[in-house]
């Protein structure tokens, strides 16, 4: 039995419908006592949940300068996230006795598996990754079998079917879920022919494949696609702008009648052009334009102004997504512990893909897990960059379990086993 | 002409007034203002300034001072009922968003939001007393009959952390749902009502003999053609006979009217669009709504638990109270 004393801080009183109660009545009243007498926190769970450790490994690879300067990489991108999460964690470990404490690793591809093994000798168990698909499931596999991996970046949507690890939690949005959220969009909108322009690279195919199958979803029609090839070097600096305007309106010449342009550019090599130059007057959605995205330092709604201040003041500059989406694996993790009184990976994992956990995390409706494949369900922003647009998913489009299973992969549509 | 314009007038007046008019006061929280309505003629009198990002609103004992939460002006302004003239601020705290007033008069307990405190303010000398640091994203503040417990729910935390008000030491900490907005007490200080807007869920928390609270009930909702995710409890208001909860439902539009005694939903009366506090009538006879997207007020007739007008007021409405006796 952990001891822990917060003057001031008071007792947690375990509420009727708690999943399981962690210590017998009779004991709770004996600590209940001697809190009331000593005005002294006493932790009454188990000493495995008092101090939580969690990592953050985020692999940086090698690119190219964005098309855009506002996607500058941060230095301390998705450390920020962390940061916060386990400001906000401890605010409420406090009332509980537990204490939480991240450790933050930037690794390059290379040594990635060699840092990942550092934290796995220092017992780090639960850790968040930030990598590509290959690599994350590198770690998976490289993990003990006491760890949860939590993914914060990748959107590979395999990851969430044939190519899943049950060990890992996917954070992040897969590929699939964002091109559903645009698609219900653009359907709801009655913007059902699509000019599909997609990048050479592989996951830039991927990404297109997302958006061929979210169109056939949701009845959407794909009249014409285009592939733009990544031949290396086409920045808007100095005037690069005048190649560019020249360019687009005659790669996007002569297609079929369409009502929209969707860009599926996942290595951000031209999307960013196609707003304004294609030939027809057509509006952009996809990795232009319209963006589906987990956050936006624009998005403002379900108290997420709030979420805004308290990470601006903390980092001083936007919250990005990859900031989101690392806070919100902190948070899963916090919550689990909060809820369970546990700290062991194994007992953390079971409540985070069991019906009882529900997070709030500034969308409007409770975040959850999906137990076949443990993706987490969430609403996606529809960004144009100064606002959000719009939220899928959109009104109309039901499911019978959870309107958030109409983005991404249902139970029947994933080919994972490993949760079963 | 004139003497008989003014005496249609005056027969207007006396037939429309019942013997207890008072003043309404609505917070908009984006148009900056607080709009002032007569409770007999149902007529909107004044729309005032109240500084920027105003929510949470109330009202002093002899009704003559009313208080607001200047959000983005990290202070609370203190208005004159008569004049509507700012007569001084009080110091609150970073980003005041919901306070509640000690029944006597004095202090006011402040939920700063981005703070992760609670700031309690003395409203006679104008200095604040004491900052309690409780969960991440304080809001909802509620305060037993007796004044001994001021309850704050923190919405990140998802905790409804119950503060001494003799010493300003959280005591005890009971976990609710996900995003707890507001905290009502029953008149008679049994229970405790704590809304969850993303839980979608109202615990119903009550003191057991050693004097601990905890959830002896959760009060959930259902209304046929609505999403169960547009079902988000956020303001909630209990009759002094303890009979009737009533709680808004965000974007459902509906206010839900539940049987306090047996913690059954028995109606749902709609409203205008997100409804988020409510306020009693000192008589109980009306309850008012804000509906922050359709900018108005409604006002339910309580016995009869139907709405029977909706008001137009300022921008994004968010907080109401209603001048006493």
């Amino acid at each position: 039995m952990a001891v822990k004393c917060w003057e001031g801080v008071g007792d947690i009183e375990h509420s009727a419908i708690r999943p399981r109660r962690l210590v017998s009545r009779p004991q709770c009243l004996g600590l209940r006592l001697v809190s009331s007498i000593l005005m002294m926190f006493v932790a009454t769970l188990p000493a495995a949940a008092s101090e939580i450790q969690a990592a953050v490994l985020r692999i940086d690879y090698p690119a190219l300068l964005p098309l855009s300067r506002l996607d500058l990489p941060e230095e301390d991108r998705a450390f920020a996230g962390a940061e916060l999460a386990t400001e906000d964690n401890n605010t409420t470990g406090r009332f509980l006795g537990h204490t939480f404490e991240t450790r933050t690793v930037a690794a390059t591809p290379e040594n990635a598996l060699a840092e990942f093994q550092a934290l796995v000798d220092a017992g780090y168990r639960l850790i968040v990754v930030l990598a590509g698909a290959d690599d994350l499931n590198a770690l998976a596999d490289a993990a003990p079998d006491d760890a949860l991996l939590l993914n914060a970046r990748s959107g590979d949507t395999s990851l969430r079917s044939e190519n899943c690890r049950a060990n890992v939690v996917h954070v992040a949005p897969s590929d699939a879920m964002r091109a559903d959220a645009v698609s219900q969009f653009l359907v709801w909108k009655r913007w059902t022919d699509w000019f599909l322009i997609g990048g050479s690279n592989e996951k830039d195919l991927r990404l297109a494949e997302a958006y061929r199958k979210a169109a056939e979803k949701f009845g959407a029609q794909i009249v014409e696609e285009r592939t733009f090839q990544d031949t290396g070097g086409s920045r808007v600096s100095d005037s690069g702008h005048v190649l560019v305007q020249r360019q687009i309106p005659t790669f996007t010449q002569k297609s079929s009648g369409h009502d929209v342009v969707v860009a599926a550019d996942a290595s951000d090599v031209f999307a960013e052009y196609l707003p304004y130059h294609t030939w027809d007057a057509a509006p952009v959605a996809g990795a232009a334009g319209l963006r589906p995205v987990t956050w936006a330092p624009t998005h403002e709604s379900w108290g997420a102004t709030q979420m805004q201040r308290r990470f601006e003041k903390l980092a001083g500059r936007h919250m990005g997504e990859e900031d989101y989406q690392t806070w919100l694996a902190l948070r899963i993790l916090g919550e689990a512990v909060t809820r369970t009184g546990q700290g062991d990976a194994a007992a953390l994992r079971d409540y985070i893909l069991s019906e009882e956990f529900e997070l709030a995390a500034f969308k409007g409706v409770p975040v959850t897990v999906r137990p076949w494949n443990g993706q987490v369900r969430q609403p996606i922003l529809l960004s144009n960059g100064r606002m959000t647009v719009s939220v899928s998913p959109q009104e109309g489009f039901l499911h019978q379990a959870s309107v958030l299973d109409t983005l991404g992969l249902d139970a029947p549509e994933s080919q994972c086993k490993e949760f079963q | 002409m004139t003497g008989r314009l003014l005496a249609t007038v005056c027969l207007s007046v006396l037939l429309a007034s019942p013997a207890w008019a008072n003043k309404v006061f609505v917070s908009n929280e984006r148009g900056n203002t607080v709009t002032v309505i007569d409770s007999g003629s149902w007529e909107v009198l004044n729309e005032f300034p109240a500084g920027n990002r105003p929510r949470g609103i109330t009202i002093s004992p002899d009704g003559k001072l009313l208080y607001v939460c200047a959000s983005d002006d990290d202070t609370v302004r203190v208005f004159d009922t008569e004049t509507y003239e700012q007569l001084y601020t009080l110091p609150s705290g970073p980003d005041p968003e919901l306070f509640i007033l000690n029944p006597s008069g004095n202090p006011l307990y402040i939920a700063n939001e981005d703070d992760n405190l609670v700031t309690v303010t003395d409203t006679e000398n104008h200095s604040v007393i004491a900052e309690v640091p409780v969960g991440v994203e304080p809001e909802g503040m509620g305060i037993s009959p007796d004044g001994k417990w001021v309850v704050n729910t923190s919405e990140t935390t998802n905790m409804a952390h119950f503060i001494s008000t003799e010493d300003y030491l959280i005591k005890h900490n009971v976990l609710v749902d996900q995003r707890p907005r507001y905290a009502q007490f029953s008149a008679d200080g049994k229970k405790l009502f704590v809304t969850a807007e993303i839980g979608g869920t109202v615990s119903v928390i009550e003191f057991d003999e050693e004097g601990t609270p905890g959830i002896t009930h959760k009060i959930r909702f259902e209304v046929p053609g609505v999403l169960p995710e547009w079902l988000q409890p956020v303001g909630a208001k209990i009759t002094a006979d303890g009979k009737w909860l009533f709680v808004a439902l965000g974007p459902a539009n509906r206010v839900a009217v539940v049987n306090a005694e047996t913690n059954e939903v028995e109606k749902y009366i709609i409203v205008g669009q997100r409804v988020w506090q409510l306020a009693f009538t000192p008589d109980e006879k009306y309850l008012l709504t804000t509906n922050g997207n359709s900018n108005d007020i409604t006002v339910i007739d309580v016995e009869a638990q139907e709405a029977i007008k909706s008001i137009q007021v300022g921008q994004q409405p968010w907080g109401v109270v209603v001048q006493p006796n």
